[in-house]
């Protein structure tokens, strides 16, 4: 086995047993990216002399003893998070030449302990997508199949951990961008709950759904990762107070007398591929032999989902993007008054999806229309929490297909937004709630696309959801 | 419903984003689908419904507000568009277009 395929648990094996150095499995990693990255187009920015630089640091801690968990790992970033001294641009032109002069506070977590940046993942604009085509720096392509779509926004990421380009990944779910990436390429991804993670230094899209999560080659990885970066921060006053379990030990739980709740709306949506409907419902069937109770349920409310997410997230996007307006930072148009510093900055920074959900915010914010949209969505969002705080007295998880079909054809659904925004219908409902929501991979279509199965559990459950997707075998 | 091209041109003036013709046609087409979709929210009953803004349940969250010194002051001037002797320079906010420091 090559050393860029191994697992954060096997590669901290490898280390601490002196099989190899971090030197030598970032070498793996870039060669991987070298080979691959041209094709896939998931990384924007790679990072080959700084990587081994710090793969030659973590080395030294190795050696002198100061062994952390992701010490000498290597991962990648989506370039929607900000990495010091690392261009980060948001898949922009508008951040074209950007470089944070500080980290995120999840990578700085990471960078301490000895992780190794090896670069930054391709992603839709500024997290705007559902298929990775929304990017200014060109799609990324699914490495199983080169004529689909990664998935998006954190397709880059997705596409990078399943093609063995990196160990694991740091990106971010607003409303889908970690966990439909991930079951489209086949791997692990989980949205945490809100304030689990902090937020600090990743670029802002809807501040009150935004999270940062892990995408990894398997769940034992993603409660490794989850343990270093999870917890309250200073920076970010909606991180949650709450202990950090040992998501290690939650993870391995067995599920006798688990009742693991099937909401039907999430199997009759419009555009359901039979085979992913088939192959979800088998692994149901798996967690019952396995001990779980399975309890059928409806939620009516679901379909509302994507309509409440494409009022509030334009909405908030509109408020948060006014930062991007060529003064402090990025890139300035060439025109002598502010007002078209200001509109051609934004015309040439932005692609056209993210205009396009600043001028749906715009229009539902602006006077008259305020109550008929924004208030109106953020009630319906109260009614979807109350949805999911309902069917949890009765059930400790959901289990649903992340997706309603597996990643479908470049190019297939660019021209018609709509059609983009209703492939997040699975996955929106746990974003509204702000309840944690994990992809695994289920199966694969007759193709061979992998088909991802979510779990979504109450808030600051991730140890929980976590021990369901570590019983779903493909 | 469905949104003309003047609403677009109002909307892009307020949003400080300049589009070009065919923009301002794709865009009031696309915009018109996504409202006509948003406005099934008006199918769900909210009589009496709180609102929700935000899912922590924190509420009043507050810091010391002390001063710390980010360093970084080097980083951040590398970061502006155009610098004048150490301070961010940008085009007249008042009066004619001449640039002032």
């Amino acid at each position: 086995m090559k050393l860029n395929e191994l697992t954060i648990k096997e590669a901290q094996e490898g280390l601490r047993n002196k099989k190899f150095t971090s030197v030598e499995l970032t070498k793996a990693c870039l060669d991987r990216i070298k080979e691959r990255n041209v094709e896939l187009n998931a990384f924007i920015t790679v990072c080959e002399e700084t990587a081994l630089k710090e793969a030659q640091n973590a080395d030294e801690m190795l050696v002198e003893g100061k062994i952390f968990p992701l010490t000498g790992i290597p991962f990648a970033v989506k370039d929607a998070i900000c990495t010091a001294g690392v261009r980060s641009t948001g898949a922009a032109k508008v951040l074209d030449n950007y470089i944070p002069p500080y980290d995120a506070t999840v990578i700085k977590k990471i960078r301490e302990q000895g992780g190794v940046l090896l670069g930054k993942n391709n992603c839709d604009a500024f997290g705007h997508g559902a298929s990775n085509e929304n990017s200014m720096y060109g799609p990324v392509k699914n490495p199983i199949n080169l004529d689909k779509v990664a998935g998006g926004s954190s397709g880059g990421s997705a596409a990078a951990v399943a093609d063995n380009m990196c160990i694991f990944a740091i990106a971010e779910d607003t409303g889908g961008s970690i966990r439909q990436p991930a079951s489209f390429c086949g791997i692990v991804g989980m949205r945490p709950s809100y304030g689990r993670n902090s937020r600090f230094g990743i670029m802002p899209m809807a501040s009150s759904f935004d999270t940062v999560g892990p995408m990894t080659k398997t769940v034992e990885d993603m409660a490794i990762v989850m343990q270093e970066i999870a917890g309250k921060d200073a920076l970010d006053a909606t991180t949650v107070p709450d202990l950090v379990p040992t998501y290690n030990d939650e993870m391995k739980k067995d599920l006798t007398g688990l009742r693991v709740g099937v909401p039907q709306e999430y199997f009759e949506a419009e555009g359901m591929d039979s085979e992913v409907r088939d192959v979800v419902e088998k692994q149901i069937k798996n967690l019952e032999k396995r001990g779980a109770e399975i309890i059928y349920l409806s939620m009516p409310l679901t379909k509302y989902a994507i309509a409440v997410y494409y009022v509030l997230v334009p909405s908030e996007v509109s408020s948060n993007f006014g930062r991007l307006d060529g003064i402090r930072y990025g890139m300035r148009a060439d025109a002598k008054d502010l007002f078209d510093v200001y509109s051609k900055s934004r015309a040439s920074g932005f692609p056209e999806e993210v205009k396009r959900r600043i001028l749906i915010g715009t229009y539902a914010l602006s006077s008259g229309y305020y109550e008929a949209y924004y208030k109106k969505a953020q009630q319906v969002r109260t009614l979807i929490c109350r949805d999911f705080d309902r069917v949890f007295s009765d059930v400790d998880v959901l289990v649903t297909p992340t997706s309603p079909f597996a990643a479908f054809g470049l190019g297939e659904k660019s021209a018609d937004p709509l059609q983009l925004y209703l492939a997040d219908i699975f996955v929106s409902p746990a974003a509204s709630a702000g309840i944690p929501a994990i992809s695994v991979p289920a199966g694969e279509t007759k193709s061979g696309l992998p088909i991802g199965l979510q779990i979504m559990g109450p808030k600051l459950s991730e140890g929980l959801i976590m021990s369901v997707a570590n019983n779903i075998k493909k | 419903m469905s949104l003309s091209i003047e609403e677009v041109k109002k909307i892009a003036k307020l949003a400080r984003i300049e589009l070009t013709a065919d923009e301002e046609k794709r865009h009031a087409s696309t915009i018109s689908t996504v409202l006509d979709f948003v406005n099934t929210l008006n199918e769900v009953n909210t009589d009496g419904v709180e609102p929700t803004a935000q899912v922590t349940g924190l509420e009043d969250v507050v810091r010391e507000d002390l001063v710390v010194n980010s360093k970084i002051k080097k980083e951040l001037l590398n970061q502006m568009p155009q610098v004048s002797v150490g301070l961010l320079k940008v085009p007249a906010v008042f009066g004619d277009s001449e640039d002032i420091i």
